[in-house]
Order: C-alpha cells, then structure tokens, then sequence
C-alpha cells in the first residue's frame, strides 16, 4: 500500500466514524423512544400479573394464553375465550368497513379538489385540514350529540314525521363506524389528493379519446396511476381504526369493544398487564401482517399493469 | 353538405369566461375539411387553433354553431363516441402500460376480440416501425419514439379523422423532419384525413394539401401552400407566413383589373388590383425577400427602389441584405449565393433594389 492509499483509506475511515459520531443522538433518540417501550412491553407480556396491577418479575406465559384462551377457575381446563375473539372480530371487521367507506368517499372528494383550479384547491386543502384543529375527544361528542336518541338526526328524523319514536343508533357497531369514518376521512383525502394533483389529465382526456367511458377511464387510467395514494390513505385509515380507543368507547358505549379498550381494560379494571400487554403485541402482529398482504397484493397489481 | 367532406365546421363559436370577461376562442368558425386531405390549421398560440381541434375530438364543446363528421352533427357528441383519435402535444401515453398495450387500448374499449386487437396492434407497431419495442415501458423510449406510439395507438382504431395537436413541438430540428416525411407517408398509406395544429409555417407549408390561416378566433384564410403563400388574403397572413416587406402605397388608376400604384418616394408600379378597390386607396405593396435583388451596375438595371445596406447576414445557402430606404422603412433581400461569386458590397453602401411586375401584391392597407 502506498503512502497516498494510506492516506486516502485513513480519510475514508475518518468519515466514516464521524457519520456514526453526528448520527449518534439521532439514533439513541430511535432507539430508546421506539424500540425501548416495545421492549418493556414485550417483557411484561413473559412475567406474572400482580395483585394490583403491575407484574411479579417471574417468568409466565399465562397473558399469552389468555389472548385466546381463559382457565376455568373451578377445574382449571381452557377454554375458547370467546368475548376477546369476537372483539378481535369486530375490530377487524370494523377498521376494514372504516377504510373502505374512508376510500369510497375520499376518493371523489380528492377527486373534486384536485380537478379545481390552483388557488382554490389550496382552500380545499385547507377545509379538510380543519377537523385536525379540535381534539380529538371534542369530535367524538360532538358525533355523540348527533347520533344520540334526543340528538340531531333523530328529533330532525321525527319532527319531518318519518319515523314516530327515536331510532337507536348510539352504541351500536354502525355508531363505531359512522365515527372513526368522520375522524379518519382527512387520512385518506390528502394522500389521495396529493397523488391526484400529479395525475396527467390529459391522460384523462386520452382515455375518452380512445373510446373509454368516463367508468372505464376511472378503472383503466385513474385509478392505476392514483394507487400509491390509495395505497398509503389505506394505511392511514387502517392502523389507527384498528387501535381506536376514543371513538369506540365513546360511541360504543363501553359495550362494543374494540381492540383499543380491551388493552386498556387489561391495564385499567382488569389488573392483568401480561395479557394487555400480550393482546398490545398481538395487535401490532395484525397490523403488520395485513400490511404485508395489502402492499403486496396492490404492488403485484401495479406490476402487472405493467 | 357534400359528401366528401370528412368534416364541416359551421359557424362555431367557443367561449370561455363568463360576463365582461368573455372571450372567444374561436368565433364563428366555417371550415371544410375534405376526405384524405392533410388539413392544417396554422396560427400563432392563443389564435384558437388548438380549441377548434378540441372542439372536432370533443374535449371543449361549443356554444354555437354545428360541427358534423361525415354529415352528423356531432357538437354535442362525448369524444368517447367519436370516431376520431388524437395525437396529443406531451403524446399523454399512458405510463403504467406497455408500448403495445398503449396502442391496443383503443381497440380494446371498442370491444374488439383479442386477437384482432393483437394483430391490428403488431400491424401498427410495423407501420410505425417500431416491432421490437412492443414490451417496453413507455419511460424507456426516447422523444421520436414515443411520438411513434403516440401515433401508432391513435391510428390503431382506423378513426375517420386523426387529429395532430402539434405533435413535432417537442422534438428536435433533424428528427421534426424526419417526423414530417413519416407523417406525410401515414397519410398517405393509411388514407385518414390529418388534421394537424401548428405554428410552424415551415411545417404547415411542406406536409399540408390545404391550410387555414388562423388568428385571434377567426379563419383568415384557406387555400393550398402556394396560395397562401404568394396571394396572402390580407397583411396579417403575408406577414406569418414567411418573411415579407411591405411599402405604404396609394392607388392612383386601375384599368381592367390592374391598379396603377405610387410608393411615397415617388416611384410608380403596376400591379392586380385587389378586389373592391378604388382610385385613392392608401394599400400595402408586398414583396418577398427572395424575390427582390440587387441591382448590378454592370447589367445596366435600374433600380425600382434605392437605400443604404445596414447589415449583411449570411446564411449558408443565402445572403440576407437588410437595407433601410429613403424614407426609413426597412427592407430585406435574400439572395442565394452561387459558387466563384465574391460579395463586394459592405455595410453603409447606397444599393439599388429592383423586383419583377409578378413579385409585388398588393393588399388592403
């Protein structure tokens, strides 16, 4: 090796050092806020819930078994627990309704704004921004204040002599539903408008010209070159429908549990943090797993496409 | 109607804006376009000459007028259903397909059996000469040959009428020419009557059977290359088509159709008389630059016109003489450089200038 090579091959290793040493607090930041409580929670998914809450620092897989499982407690035989696998259900079920109805209604409504001129598509953008102002909560009684048995829909429903007595629509999955659509419908719109503003219209209009009718135009040519959009709108919508807490508790009534209350019921009431802990992890695992097959499956369809 | 005009546009008028901010982007438009013709419509950008072309694909509809395609009105018609295809400026190929599922979309969406699209689609990709290229991705290819695609998919659907929205813009001088020669022959061959929009005359001049002279809204004129060129309608035409020097003049006799002109510094020529005009009439006299020359001592001509040369521009092929006359007014002379022959004239000489009776038009001031 050469002098000069030497000093080059010492440059280089320099540089490289100093990229870990000013990446450093960055990755420390990563490290202990991300994969640190993820950590600890998979920990205390192993030990023993304690009398109180909290957890006996002995190594059990009971919270693992009670995902699915519950222990009789006269003659200790397991059991189906079949209260946690129709919440897995229902959240499953709803978060799937949720993106879907997000999708449906996102979809003209990007649409709509990224077919407006400039200017006034910054307004729209802006408009949809809007609920983001109000917390959170605040929405979800103001959805409450709506949907109740004296609330808008029902007395406007009633005074127009439609129905004679109340509908009940509080405390119902459609409630649930009707919720986590209105607060996770901006999640999907700006996605969705953002890859719409790139779309080429005048691809559009190709369309129509080679004889496709404006359904066919939707399917054939918008709808494969917006995908990235829904793609990622899907994905906004899904993972938190899926981990809701607020909506369901709120709109659900404590009764139609999703995933979200039945964690903090382990970790609130039911003092038993392994299996909160347990069903926390087995949640991230469905969402990872549905992920997978819906990048997949979309990405394999946008490959055939060519 | 007569038969044999694949379109006629009658009193067409398009719109945009609403109250005081109105504008017409084409007002009253009347055209004929025949069958098998290469049609192009010519103007400078924002004359409305690609809002007629959309108005015929069925992008823009009009407010008045009829449109009719072989006869049928099809003013109100969804471009789906026309039977013409485009070929648009950016060619808008669609970028999530291939090149040969670009160019058998249309097909498909009319319905056609596999097959007959597959085989219609390889005839394309031949006539268009791109056959290996049938599995790329559209991103692959390079300029000209996305133009080929472009051209290709539109001609796949055999449409009555293809339309061209300045499909040569976007590529360079050696490869538009090449495009120009390849058009003319796919017209030739495939028989479709070519509407094309440009604001090249150049390009309007060498591909076109006929051409309308467009500008803000209106059609000036319609005629074949040459008689636009050598008999513009009016100032404007003269001017957008090739280079021209114009002279104020005023009309001092006509007798039996030919008007007896005088130019302000006093020189007289004799030239047609425009329709319609009388003793008096201030006029315009044209000239090319090419069909004017220098006078030579040596010959003994007299020179018709006479000013100082202000500069000298040589072109390869040709010399361009820009002289200023008496008067002010500029004047130019492109002449063609012939081989042994040394230009002996240099900037600042007084020049004669001198043009056959034929060269000179007169127009309506």
């Amino acid at each position: 090796m050469t002098p000069q090579q030497q000093i080059i091959d010492d440059e280089a290793k320099r540089d490289i050092r100093n990229r870990w040493l000013l990446s450093a607090p960055a990755l420390v930041i990563v490290l202990l806020a991300a994969t640190g409580p993820l950590l600890v929670v998979l920990v205390y998914s192993f030990l023993t819930a304690g009398p109180y809450g909290d957890v006996i620092w002995k190594g059990s897989t009971d919270g693992w078994v009670s995902v699915l499982l519950q222990r009789d407690i006269f003659d200790d035989t397991l059991s189906f627990a079949d209260a946690h696998l129709s919440i897995f259900l229902r959240s499953l079920r709803l978060s799937v309704l949720t993106t879907i109805l997000a999708l449906v209604l996102g979809f003209p409504t990007a649409y709509f704004i990224a077919t407006r001129p400039q200017r006034t598509r910054e307004l729209w953008v802006f408009l949809i921004t809007i609920p983001f102002w109000t917390n959170l909560l605040i929405r979800t009684f103001a959805m409450l204040e709506i949907l109740r048995n004296q609330g808008l829909v029902n007395t406007l429903l009633i005074q127009l002599g439609v129905i004679s007595s109340p509908i009940q629509m509080l405390f119902t999955d459609g409630a649930i539903l009707a919720g986590m659509v209105y607060v996770y419908l901006p999640l999907m719109v700006l996605p969705l408008y953002a890859s719409m503003e790139k779309l080429d219209f005048r691809l559009v209009e190709a369309g129509y010209d080679l004889y496709a009718t404006p359904f066919q135009v939707l399917r054939k040519i918008i709808i494969p070159l917006v995908k990235p959009g829904m793609i990622a709108g899907s994905i906004l919508v899904f993972i938190p429908s899926l981990g809701a807490y607020v909506t369901p508790s709120v709109l659900g009534g404590g009764k139609n549990m999703m995933l979200g209350n039945l964690i903090e019921l382990q970790f609130g009431q039911g003092r038993n943090w392994p299996l909160g802990s347990a069903i926390s992890i087995t949640l991230m695992l469905i969402v990872m797993v549905a992920l997978l097959f819906y990048v997949r499956n979309a990405g394999s369809g946008e490959r055939s496409h060519g | 109607m007569t038969p044999n005009n694949a379109i006629e546009i009658r009193g067409v008028s398009k719109f945009y804006g609403y109250g005081e901010h109105r504008v017409a982007a084409v007002s009253g438009a009347n055209l004929a376009i025949r069958q098998n013709e290469f049609f192009t419509l010519l103007g400078p950008s924002g004359c409305g000459k690609t809002t007629l072309l959309r108005l015929i694909a069925g992008f823009e509809f009009p407010q008045e007028g009829e449109l009719l395609l072989y006869g049928e009105n099809i003013a109100a018609m969804p471009p789906y259903r026309r039977p013409v295809n485009t070929v648009f400026q950016s060619y808008a190929l669609f970028p999530h397909m291939t090149v040969a599922d670009n160019i058998g979309f249309g097909l498909k969406m009319l319905g056609k059996p596999a097959a007959e699209v597959d085989a219609r689609v390889a005839e394309m990709l031949k006539l268009v000469r791109m056959e290996q290229y049938a599995k790329r991705q559209t991103s692959q290819l390079s300029g000209g040959q996305q133009q080929r695609v472009a051209l290709a998919r539109a001609l796949a659907p055999a449409p009555k009428v293809l339309l061209l929205d300045e499909p040569l813009s976007a590529l360079d001088y050696k490869l538009r020419k090449e495009m120009q020669i390849e058009l003319k022959r796919l017209q030739t061959e495939t028989g479709i009557t070519f509407v094309f929009v440009t604001h090249d005359q150049e390009e309007a001049l060498t591909m076109s059977d006929r051409i309308a002279v467009m500008s803000s809204g209106n059609i000036l004129q319609v005629g074949g290359p040459r008689d636009i060129y050598d008999t513009p309608a009016n100032r404007f035409v003269a001017d957008f088509i090739g280079e021209t020097n114009f002279l104020k003049g005023r009309i001092t006799a006509i007798e039996n159709g030919t008007a007896s002109l005088e130019l302000p510094a006093g020189t007289k020529l004799s030239a047609p008389s425009p329709e319609s005009a009388k003793s008096g009439d201030e006029i315009t006299v044209m000239v090319r630059p090419e069909h004017a020359r220098l006078t030579s001592a040596a010959r003994g001509e007299e020179p018709i016109l006479s000013g100082s040369l202000a500069n000298i521009t040589y072109l390869g092929t040709d010399t361009y003489f820009n002289i200023k006359l008496a008067d002010g007014e500029a004047f130019t002379i492109r002449q063609q450089n012939r081989p042994g022959e040394q230009d002996t004239h240099n900037v600042g000489d007084t020049i004669g200038i001198t043009f056959p009776p034929s060269a000179i038009r007169v127009l309506r001031a």
